[in-house]
């Protein structure tokens, strides 16, 4: 205890007197969010309308669905839809059965203008008017929580994948190797260490911006930092994996960029992947920070419950496990 | 008294190389024991397995005639030929690190003032001079106040001022009756600091003993030293000869039968030396190159 105490205190001495990456771990994702609330703030003019059961394909269907600059999106589940229209992430929902009705949220300025649009192609008293209450889930809402996990999957496994071939390259390892230290107590100081700063710089990065830009956060607070706390412990354990055997920083650096641009890309970072091909939401489900995504994102904007991001949360679990066994398993000291 | 440390027909194959072959020695308690030999003779693979750092192809290695246990990387030292540490961190910071992994520790103060690190304990360790980089390496392998200490070519690199003032940290640590084992290039570092030498060449122990004896043993005499255009060599001359820096050298019990020899095939003597034998012409005469080569 007293070695995995001491490796670990220097582990975090060395990172918090290494200025220019502790600075880059806690300004790049504050830098992200920022330019993305400036981005997403000067909005696109389109309009999108949910349709249950889809757009009525008859040809005396109602004029109003040949309206320009509204896209018009099928659904299926009224409940979901409603709960989109409380986001703001539809204007209007259009039920068009046989007691045709629409939801608005009555918070929503575009919301209203398309009501406006509604009133002026349909005949007088045709649609039952409903509201829905919510506020809206601004892109920066939605792009937290996939911030904050990727922030942690380049700290986890540069800072300690990295970190653990330079150790190697540069024979601290080999130093280390020949005192009584043993290969459990020297990683697990490492992943504790590691653990320690993503949780600071997480606090810090998201109390930090959500002063500024006030995020949806209708969770609980216990569930997200569960998630995120099994999130990074997996991503760690992935990177302690990644850099298990190689000494060549230039090899590490390939494999961890060929595992984390994948995770960039396909996790559901930047962009949802509701509307993508099936195979690659096959290995999305293959990814660590998808499970992480979906499930801080669930609890932060739908308020999940814990029980409701299980799955999610289970998934993770195993690959950590897996990513451990598999790390201690093939970790050399040269 | 058993010795420390005994290694009994050690060889250690790489794809290319045999590194070491068939190598058996054995370290007497207290003593500080060299092993010499030029550069890729084997003598870091030795040492290294000697540590438990690399493992043999074949062969034993005894602590105190055990195969060894959990316990021998508590009882020894080692200061490696390059090894390098966490970054950001303070001397003393390092120092306490490696301490905090020994159930037994010799005094901080004490580490400190015998490898005299008091001047820079507070610097980071990465902006050392080489000499001042080396005590610090060598405090580290003394934190848990081992018996047993390993010296991988510990002077390299350093120039002749800071490789005296480490001798003199050696011979301390000597006096303090701990064993040392040292590898080194420098004839000089294991003539002043070694009790008892070991020669290797092709990861084959070549000749073993006291400096002195060695000396004594093989080489009863002096070098008689001639530049090389003043000498043409018969086939069979009675002594043997090396060629060096353009001079040729005669290895000689009888200095006055090879002058004679010489006044006899009129050689010029005019640059003629005579010096008595150095651990360099022990080398030479028993692996047919130089050292440094």
């Amino acid at each position: 205890m007293k070695k995995f105490w001491a490796v670990m205190v220097a582990r975090n001495k060395e990172f918090l007197r290494d200025r220019a990456s502790l600075g880059w771990n806690l300004f790049f994702p504050v830098l992200v969010l920022f330019g993305f609330s400036f981005i997403s703030s000067g909005n696109q003019a389109t309009f999108k309308v949910a349709v249950l059961g889809g757009v009525p394909t008859s040809a005396d269907r109602a004029e109003f669905y040949d309206t320009h600059h509204v896209q018009f999106v099928a659904v299926g589940s009224l409940d979901e839809a409603m709960r989109k229209v409380g986001q703001h992430r539809f204007d209007m929902l259009i039920d068009p059965g046989e007691s045709p009705r629409y939801w608005i949220n009555s918070s929503s300025s575009k919301g209203y203008l398309v009501e406006r649009v509604l009133w002026g192609s349909s005949p007088p008293g045709h649609y039952h008017k409903e509201t829905v209450e919510g506020r809206e889930i601004r892109y920066i809402d939605w792009l937290i929580p996939g911030l904050l996990s990727m922030n942690m999957t380049f700290s986890a496994m540069f800072g300690v994948g990295f970190v653990m071939v330079r150790y190697r390259k540069m024979g601290v390892l080999r130093r280390l190797k020949a005192t009584p230290l043993s290969a459990f107590q020297f990683l697990s100081a490492q992943v504790a260490s590691r653990l320690i700063l993503i949780v600071g710089a997480t606090v810090l990065v998201y109390v930090g911006s959500n002063l500024i830009l006030h995020f949806q956060m209708v969770g609980s607070y216990f569930s997200l930092i569960s998630i995120f706390l099994l999130g990074s412990v997996c991503m760690v354990s992935l990177g302690l994996l990644m850099a298990a055997r190689t000494a060549s920083e230039e090899l590490a650096g390939g494999i961890l960029n060929l595992v984390t641009m994948p995770m960039m890309f396909l996790s559901g970072v930047w962009f949802s992947l509701d509307g993508a091909p099936g195979w690659v939401r096959g290995i999305a489900q293959a990814l660590p920070l998808t499970h992480i995504n979906d499930a801080a994102r669930a609890v932060m904007t739908d308020g999940a419950s814990f029980a409701a991001v299980l799955p999610d949360v289970a998934v993770l679990a195993a690959m950590t496990m897996v990513f451990l066994a598999l790390g201690a398993w093939t970790f050399r000291w040269e | 008294m058993p010795p420390i440390l005994a290694v009994r027909h050690l060889t250690k194959d790489y794809p290319e190389v045999r590194a070491v072959d068939d190598l058996s020695l054995k370290v007497r308690e207290g003593i500080c024991f060299g092993l010499l030999g030029p550069n890729g003779a084997g003598k870091t693979t030795t040492v290294e397995i000697m540590e438990g750092v690399v493992e043999q192809t074949s062969g034993e290695v005894l602590y105190r005639d055990r195969p060894r246990d959990r316990a021998f990387k508590n009882e020894v030292g080692i200061q490696f030929q390059s090894t390098s540490l966490q970054d950001y961190l303070t001397v003393r910071e390092v120092l306490e690190l490696f301490g905090s992994f020994y159930p037994r520790n010799l005094p901080f103060d004490e580490v400190v003032s015998l490898c005299a690190l008091g001047d820079f304990l507070d610097r980071d360790h990465r902006k050392l001079s080489g000499g001042q980089r080396q005590r610090v390496m060598l405090g580290l392998a003394l934190v848990n106040d081992p018996a047993l200490v390993f010296l991988d070519e510990p002077t390299t690199g350093l120039d002749p001022q800071a490789r005296r003032n480490f001798w003199e940290l050696v011979r301390e640590i000597r006096r303090r009756g701990k064993t040392i084992l040292l590898t080194t290039h420098y004839m000089e570092e294991a003539y002043e600091l070694c009790d008892e030498i070991a020669i290797m060449d092709h990861g084959r122990l070549i000749a073993q003993g006291s400096p002195r004896d060695l000396l004594r043993r093989q080489f009863e005499g002096s070098v008689v030293s001639l530049p090389q255009e003043d000498l043409a060599l018969p086939e069979d001359y009675p002594w043997p000869t090396y060629q060096r820096d353009g001079r040729i050298e005669i290895q000689t019990n009888d200095v006055n039968a090879t002058l004679a020899q010489l006044l006899r095939d009129q050689v010029s003597l005019e640059h003629l030396t005579v010096k008595s034998r150095t651990l360099e012409d022990l080398f030479l005469e028993l692996t047919g190159h130089e050292l440094r080569a």
